[in-house]
């Protein structure tokens, strides 16, 4: 089993970026994906500054993916698009099916990322004739629904075809909109957004009335209110033959729980969950902000 | 440009053809689209027969199988495909690639045409299901705003219908997951948002709560008009800001769009609502064919009567409308 550290989705200033990838470089990541994948106006890197910086994170061997961006709406998103796939080296995480479609032409493998609806075998056979060799699971799908789909790869012998990821720690990508939410939470309109996304590095919390975290605002990015955290599934996902195990990073913090996980393969322990921070009911097929 | 209503049921199919759609969307009765409500949709003999009346009044049915497959379960989507292409439909409206691919394969001389579930946003998304599936529409997801649609519409390979009237859904369609994450059934994987039998009503002190599955949606004050709790639009706390932080309840209406959505060549607008009555199918129709008609007589002459105006805001959500994300100001 492999580690991975997912593509931050928070806007961060470029030295805060720089100085957590320089940390990343020595976590225990296998694998780190690195790019904007939320919203083409957050330029404190611009694609040639991503590239760069998965050069040098490259160095240390571990593999780097070019993450890209999940809603392309114009011409001008699609150009980064073109450029970041095209990069010579580096492998790329699809988010959209722009991106699957650019690779294809390139005849260049790619990773197709949790926002791409991979829902069942035949669209994996779809996707896998046009160069995919790693898939994340979409985040709201459960433990069976992999096992299944998975088995099914298998009897059909495909399976040795691509690697399978779960999104397995941190908020999740839930939604995503042409309007831009932290804009609004500050009586703004997108187009006059003044970047204030990078006023709030791990998004802004989007409570119920009663207090209840719903949901986080990212941008036009809405994500989960608690995090995601399926460190007591591991020998499940193990079982069914997960590939890498994905850490979404909100900060420093991810590369600990890369540690925390990775350590279950060796000495498995049970982590009590927090029901009003933490939830896994996704993988239990129930509400995905529960706790089983 | 086709004016293309959708019938939740039998008479709702027939007063839309009725009062004036020239192509009408149903789905089957189970998970396979995307609203998968109790009481709705058709099943096999009211198949044939909404087949047999659309037809018999030369105007087209297009059969909407959007939502996602299960594994093991892929047969399901595939009898749909089946079904809806034996009893004569004019197109096949799909979400799942999986999905497409079979239709593709198997009956490749039927109308595909992508689902907004699909999500497909730009151009290179657009070449995608051309190349790999020989689509002949795009319906594009309500996260575009005009001048995007109007860019898209001058390089796409293929005819674009884009959302009129109805229903906004605010987020890029087909990668919203709120619903599951809330209840554990979202729109791609059992065809409901915000499903009714997680909703729950309640009078309390503070005033009328609405909840979904145990959530606090929205609290409502005397003499506030209290409106389905789907997730997206009821009022949240961001920082002690208590505010409709997605959405306000509204609907989305573009008749003020007509002109530019012809202009730049749009196949098809389509209303929103297969879960709505025969009475809101009857009237939508009847203003929507008004309008493209009047357009259609003297384009250049076109405006938006204050009546149409009325009659829609009326039928929608929290009785306001919107452009949507057409309108830039609105992102």
């Amino acid at each position: 089993m492999k580690f991975s550290l997912g593509a931050a989705q928070f806007f961060w200033p470029k030295q805060q970026v720089e100085d957590f990838y320089q940390q990343a470089k020595d976590s225990s990541a296998d694998i780190i994906y690195v790019g904007e994948t939320v919203c083409s106006k957050r330029r404190e890197l611009r694609d040639k500054d991503w590239l760069a910086l998965a050069q040098d994170i490259a160095t240390t061997g571990k593999q780097v993916v070019i993450s890209t961006m999940t809603l392309l709406e114009s011409p001008a998103e699609l150009q980064v698009l073109k450029r970041l796939c095209n990069n010579g080296d580096l492998l790329v995480e699809a988010n959209d099916l722009s991106a699957v479609q650019v690779m294809h032409e390139l005849k260049l493998p790619f990773v197709v990322g949790a926002a791409i609806n991979c829902y069942n075998l035949a669209t994996l056979k779809v996707l896998l004739k046009q160069g995919m060799t790693r898939w994340v699971m979409p985040v709201e799908l459960s433990g069976d629904w992999l096992k299944q789909l998975l088995d099914e790869a298998e009897d059909e012998g495909i399976r040795s075809q691509f690697e399978a990821e779960v999104f397995s720690w941190g908020y999740m990508p839930l939604a995503y909109s042409a309007r831009c939410f932290t804009a609004r939470s500050e009586d703004r309109p997108k187009d006059d957004c003044q970047y204030c996304c990078i006023n709030y590095p791990q998004g802004r919390r989007m409570n119920s009335r009663e207090g209840e975290r719903v949901f986080v605002l990212n941008g036009i990015q809405t994500m989960s209110g608690y995090q995601y955290n399926l460190i007591n599934e591991m020998a499940d996902m193990q079982a069914m033959g997960v590939d890498v195990v994905r850490i979404s990073p909100d900060s420093e913090l991810a590369l600990q729980k890369l540690d925390d996980f990775r350590a279950q393969l060796t000495s498995a322990k049970q982590y009590p969950l927090d029901g009003k921070a933490e939830c896994n009911g996704y993988w239990h097929k129930i509400a995905g902000m529960s706790v089983q | 440009m086709e004016l293309l209503c959708p019938a939740g049921n039998y008479p709702a199919l027939k007063t839309a053809i009725d009062n004036g759609a020239d192509a009408v969307y149903i789905g089957m009765k189970n998970d396979t689209n995307a609203r998968h409500f109790a009481g709705l949709n058709f099943n096999d003999g009211k198949l044939v027969k909404a087949a047999d009346y659309v037809h018999k009044h030369n105007k087209k049915l297009h059969v909407a199988i959007n939502t996602f497959a299960h594994p093991g379960a892929q047969q399901r989507w595939q009898k749909a495909v089946d079904d809806a292409v034996a009893i004569g439909c004019d197109a096949l409206i799909i979400a799942d690639i999986g999905v497409l691919d079979y239709a593709a394969n198997k009956y490749p001389h039927v109308e595909r045409h992508v689902s907004v579930q699909a999500s497909t946003t730009n151009l290179a998304a657009i070449e995608f299901y051309q190349q790999n599936f020989d689509v002949a529409r795009v319906v594009l997801p309500r996260v575009l705003s005009v001048q995007q649609v109007r860019q898209l519409a001058k390089n796409s390979p293929v005819a674009l219908e884009v959302f009129a009237f109805g229903s906004l859904c605010i987020m890029s369609e087909g990668r919203c997951y709120l619903s599951s994450y809330m209840t554990g059934e979202s729109p791609n994987t059992v065809g409901a948002c915000s499903p009714a039998k997680y909703v729950r009503w309640q009078e309390t002190e503070q005033g009328l709560e609405s909840r979904l599955n145990n959530v606090l949606i929205d609290r409502y004050k005397e003499g506030e008009n209290a409106g389905y709790p789907t997730l997206c639009k009821g009022r949240f706390d961001v920082d002690d800001n208590v505010y409709h932080a997605l959405e306000e309840p509204t609907s989305l209406n573009t008749l003020e769009l007509i002109p530019e959505l012809a202009k730049m060549g749009i196949a098809s607008v389509k209303i929103e609502g297969r879960q709505r009555s025969p009475a809101y199918v009857e009237q939508v129709a009847k203003t929507w064919r008004a309008a493209l008609d009047r357009y259609q007589q003297s384009p250049e002459a076109y405006q938006v009567e204050n009546e149409w105006m009325a009659t829609l805001a009326n039928l929608s959500e929290g009785t306001q409308t919107t452009l949507g994300a057409y309108y830039r100001k609105w992102q």
